[in-house]
């Protein structure tokens, strides 16, 4: 391969593109050192374009993300095989999204199909211009210069607006530019297509079907993605891994394994970047089910950890010290903070109480079960809802312990409310106006139990609070896969052929928000408070930090 | 100097002689001065004992007073004391320390009173009709500002039973020669539709920005609520206490019911409760020292007086 043309080697590309993808971390000096290395880059280029050929560009992209020497070896030889092995079909050009750690799930954009035909055979003409060296250098050079000499990582917008292709092909291109791998399509990571017709409220978010993972698309072995990851990704999209403290979790522990495969490669410093390879993580994650709020606390909290390693520290130092703060992370803001949830809940269970519980949250589930070993005397209504059916794992659980349940579906929550004295719900997040996002069905159980003048008491970690600020459950949310809620009834399924009618759509929310005027109490590790103040428990947490 | 121990018999009797001497102060603050009596004359030996002791001399007052502002007023004086006091290595420097403190707080509570009417009186408008349940002196104390502010105002008092306390309030009202009427507790309803506003006053703020105080408060709060008419609640910061009651059956017994009662019979389920608990959403504002509050900012500030 003609390295060459390029006296500075990898040296250089590392800063760019190390600074690009710090994007907003930027110092002053760092941003002057960019200037100076964009003009020897453009420089080095117009060297370069009386020689090599294109590939020789590709392998020299973003040197941050190159996975250890060897494979880079062996990828070196495949791609300068002839076109049609370095064109894949399936999978178009620059998936990965810059995961914002911001806790709004909808961070990602996707291509209309157009676009990625478009893309696919622009690819396709590249490298059969490759194998003629010399005579399109000139059309290449516009894409590639352009992503490398963009020192700044323009921050992706946090709405989800995939019924808009304008903004789609914004998005796109600054994703491209954002992160571009060393070597053919075939390991970056691909993008998801949606699936089947979307009811136009929704159209603005994504909707996957679960018979297509995104693992389906990646290549083995599959150099970008760490396998831990690839297996909890497969695990979030199956729904093997649910409820937002289970995710939260396996998503920490993934962590520490990726952690602990790590190696700083050469002339790399760790903080940064270690960061920089969990993004392209994230972005698959977020491909494989929409990030949770609590997901989004605990990568923010974790790349934090990682950017305050001092510079002097060893790998291995840093690498335990990294460890120890993700266990002690789990073991305060979950593990804890559920047990000083309980002792608040229980003081509010007394004997003759008849509770109400929605779905499965493991936190109520806790609160119930320690409330039973404290001998409160109280009974259960577990409250069930299709497709999901997560109520008959919480009344698996309660039922063991030895509580006495009752099991009935939401649609009779009318009828069995007026023997309940108390509701106990948990959520997804808590949002800075008071609002409280949770599985969908929540906010109805919330409306007619205030009808009813039944008290409703939400129970949540303060790791789930977060800074946005929602009034409705159209703007951000999750759309399921639609086969879900097709039911099967003596061996006849009605909806089987759904997607034949053009007129109809099957609409499977995941969450929505119920307003604070609804929720009596809200129980978090910090205390009771009502839900007005969740901004100032914000504000409280954001000051101790 | 060697103090005698306050033992609790003592300790009562002070908090009771300081209740009569002063008819006006209130019972918070009355308890608050015991308290620090008892601190100079402690002698445990390390600051958790002497919490500890202060924790135990609390729950006597609670016995013998049960009022809802005793035990908040105590808590607070407790946090108020000994958030600074841990710097110092030798005891007597801390507790001298927390006996200033003590003293400085006590002084401000003294004054919570007067700032409460000040901020509460320009809300009367001249002319009006306020209606006002049982005997509050902080309401007297805002009627009296109002007064003297040379403003026309009629009251209308319920008559609370069952301690008729809404006639003594009647009386002082009478002697400040404002126009006042005594009306039934069950002619709420009845009169609800004549008055302009109504405030009341307050035994205990809890964090969800209700109110703790006599019972018919709730349904006054109801009735005007229905009516469409303003529902102020008049109380000082020192009332701010850490409970969470989700409805009437939640607020615990030790409140409910004087302290006598409590001690003296055993079934209580035949007995009437002294106290009922108004939520925040039939509340319009609160008046404290503090400043004026809607329910939802209580929480604020107590989190900001207890964490």
């Amino acid at each position: 391969m003609a390295d060459c043309g390029e006296p500075d080697g990898p040296g250089n590309k590392d800063d760019i593109t190390r600074s690009k993808n710090e994007g907003k971390e930027l110092t002053k000096e760092e941003k002057q050192r960019l200037r100076k290395q964009k003009k020897h880059q453009k420089k080095q280029k117009e060297r370069k374009n009386e020689k090599g050929p294109s590939e020789t560009e590709k392998d020299k992209t973003p040197v941050s993300l190159l996975p250890p020497p060897q494979p880079v070896a062996t990828q070196k030889a495949p791609s300068a095989l002839p076109a049609p092995a370095s064109a894949p079909i399936p999978v178009p050009a620059s998936a990965p999204f810059h995961s914002s750690p911001a806790p709004s799930p909808a961070d990602k954009p996707a291509k209309s199909k157009a676009e990625l035909k478009a893309e696919r055979r622009a690819r396709q003409e590249t490298d059969r211009a490759a194998k003629q060296p010399g005579s399109s250098s000139s059309g290449i050079k516009t894409k590639v210069p352009l992503s490398e000499l963009n020192p700044v990582v323009k921050r992706l917008p946090e709405h989800v607006q995939v019924d808009d292709p304008a903004v789609v092909k914004r998005l796109a291109k600054k994703l491209e530019r954002q992160q571009t791998l060393p070597y053919g399509a075939s390991n970056k990571i691909p993008l998801r297509s949606d699936y089947g017709y979307k009811v136009s409220l929704f159209s603005h978010l994504h909707q996957y079907s679960r018979k297509a993972p995104l693992t389906q698309l990646l290549s083995i072995p599959s150099t970008v993605i760490h396998p831990s990851i690839v297996r909890l990704g497969l695990q979030y999209s199956q729904g093997i891994v649910a409820g937002s403290n289970a995710r939260s979790v396996a998503l920490l522990h993934a962590f520490k394994q990726v952690i602990r495969d790590y190696t700083t490669p050469p002339n790399e410093e760790l903080s940064r970047d270690l960061v920089n390879k969990l993004k392209p993580y994230i972005s698959f994650l977020n491909q494989c089910r929409p990030l949770s709020a609590s997901m989004g606390n605990a990568i923010k909290y974790i790349k934090k950890e990682i950017s305050n390693i001092p510079s002097q520290c060893k790998e291995e130092e840093a690498k335990t010290k990294l460890l120890t703060c993700i266990d002690r992370y789990i073991e305060e803001k979950i593990v804890l903070a559920a047990k000083a949830i309980s002792k608040y809940a229980i003081e509010k269970i007394s004997d003759g109480d008849v509770i109400l519980v929605y779905g499965y949250s493991s936190l109520v589930n806790n609160i119930l079960c320690e409330a039973f070993e404290k001998s409160r005397k109280f009974r259960v209504i577990v409250v069930d809802s299709r497709p999901r059916l997560e109520g008959r794992e919480a009344l698996r659980r309660l039922v063991q312990r030895g509580i006495s349940c009752t099991y009935v579906l939401i649609s009779a929550l009318s009828y069995i409310l007026p023997e309940v004295s108390k509701v106990f719900l948990g959520a997804h997040a808590l949002l800075a106006n008071g609002y409280v996002m949770s599985r969908v069905g929540t906010s109805q159980i919330a409306l007619v139990a205030r009808t009813y003048n039944v008290p409703v008491l939400v129970c949540c970690e303060t790791y789930k609070f977060c800074e946005r600020v929602q009034t409705d459950s159209f703007v951000s949310n999750e759309l399921d896969d639609p086969d879900d809620l097709m039911v099967t009834r003596k061996g006849k399924t009605q909806l089987e052929n759904w997607q034949d009618v053009s007129s109809l759509g099957l609409l499977n929310l995941v969450y929505d928000v119920t307003p604070p005027d609804f929720v009596d109490l809200v129980i978090t590790d910090l205390g009771m408070i009502p839900c007005t103040s969740v901004p100032v428990v914000l504000r409280v947490k954001n000051l101790d930090q | 100097m060697e103090w005698p121990k306050m033992t609790t018999l003592r300790l009562v009797e002070y908090f009771r002689t300081q209740v009569r001497q002063d008819p006006e102060v209130p019972s918070a603050v009355a308890a608050i001065r015991t308290l620090l009596e008892f601190l100079k004359r402690d002698q445990s030996e390390t600051i958790l004992g002497l919490r500890e002791n202060l924790t135990q001399t609390i729950r006597r007052l609670e016995e013998a007073d049960s009022s809802v502002a005793v035990s908040s007023g105590g808590e607070l004086f407790l946090r108020f004391i000994s958030l600074t006091s841990l710097e110092h290595p030798d005891l007597s420097q801390c507790k001298k320390v927390m006996v200033e403190r003590g003293e400085l707080f006590l002084k401000k509570i003294s004054l919570s009173r007067s700032k409460v009417a000040k901020l509460c009186h320009t809300f009367i408008k001249d002319g009006a009709k306020i209606l006002t349940h049982s005997s509050s002196r902080v309401v007297l104390k805002v009627l009296e500002s109002a007064a003297a502010d040379k403003k026309r105002f009629t009251v209308y008092v319920t008559e609370s039973q069952p301690d008729s306390a809404g006639r003594q309030m009647a009386d002082k009202l009478q002697n400040l020669n404002i126009p006042v009427t005594v009306v039934l507790d069950a002619a709420v309803g009845y009169i609800m539709e004549k008055v302009d506003l109504v405030i009341v006053g307050a035994e205990g703020v809890v964090e969800s920005g209700g109110i703790i105080n006599k019972i018919g408060t709730y349904q006054l709060a109801v009735c005007s609520k229905a009516h469409n008419k303003p529902f102020y609640v008049v109380a000082e910061s020192f009332k701010f206490v850490r409970l969470y009651p989700l409805n009437q059956q939640d607020v615990p017994e030790r409140f409910k019911y004087k302290a006598d009662t409590l001690k003296a019979v055993e079934d209580l389920a035949e007995e009437h409760p002294m106290i009922d608990y108004t939520p925040p959403s039939l509340i319009t504002l609160l008046f404290t020292d503090l400043g004026v509050l809607t329910p939802s900012a209580v929480s604020d500030e107590l989190i900001k007086l207890y964490l």
